[in-house]
């Protein structure tokens, strides 16, 4: 699985990109996100409120309770601010 | 039409380019986002604009095509820039075209609130305090979901 983080959660993360396998029991957006917020340190920090955080599953938007697997590409960003 | 550039535009030559083949084409509404110099009470030196490649497009194409849907175009261009830009900038052009003014005038609005709001894009301010992200504003989801209702 394919994990991207942009603007202040690339900062907060320290990471643009990573891939990696997802362990058992991770079936899910929130499943992910607890699963990285377990590592600590700067995820902890980045996605300690998660109405800061947008999601994308494929490019698409996507909720917490989003289905995903290991050809997933997954992103995790702020609300937009362009235009 | 879609373009996610570094580069600079020519609103004039792009303008020109959508109606010059077609003549049922009566008016071309258009908006050009600017770089302000000032955010709140602080001065911006410039800004860097993120995005999200491939999911750019693919938002954009959307709101493009839902503009489509809604209002009779004859044809519609949005071209959005990304990277380092200084006050003044040229940011964002999106430009309609419509047998008549309504039409043009509505989608135009409707392109920049939606992709405002759906556009995978963030801003990175500098500051003389330093760097910031701009945070995103209700205004702004606000602006977009009028066009829900309708």
């Amino acid at each position: 699985m394919k994990v991207l983080y942009f603007a202040w959660l690339r900062s907060k993360t320290g990471v643009a990109e990573e891939t990696l396998a997802p362990p058992p029991g991770v079936t899910t957006v929130a499943g992910l996100i607890d699963h990285l917020k377990a590592r600590g340190g700067g995820y902890a920090d980045a996605l300690k409120d998660l109405s800061c955080v947008r999601i994308a599953v494929n490019q698409e938007f996507a909720e917490l309770d989003q289905a995903i697997g290991a050809g997933d590409e997954v992103a995790l960003f702020p609300p937009v601010t362009g235009g | 039409m879609i373009k996610v550039q570094r580069e600079d535009f020519d609103v004039g030559a792009e303008l020109d380019a959508l109606a010059r083949d077609n003549h049922a084409i009566g008016g071309i509404a258009s908006f050009v986002g600017l770089v302000r110099d000032v955010a709140g009470a602080q001065s911006v030196g410039a800004m860097t604009l993120e995005h999200y490649p491939g999911m750019t497009e693919k938002m954009l194409a959307k709101t493009e095509a839902e503009a489509r849907r809604r209002w009779p175009l004859e044809t519609c261009l949005i071209i959005h820039r990304f990277g380092r830009l200084e006050p003044g900038d040229r940011i964002v052009l999106v430009a309609t075209a419509s047998a008549h003014r309504q039409a043009a005038l509505e989608a135009c609005a409707f392109l920049i609130d939606w992709l405002k709001t759906k556009a995978p894009f963030w801003k990175l301010e500098e500051t003389a305090a330093g760097t910031r992200w701009v945070a995103a504003r209700a205004s702004d989801d606000q602006a977009a979901a009028r066009w829900v209702a309708e």
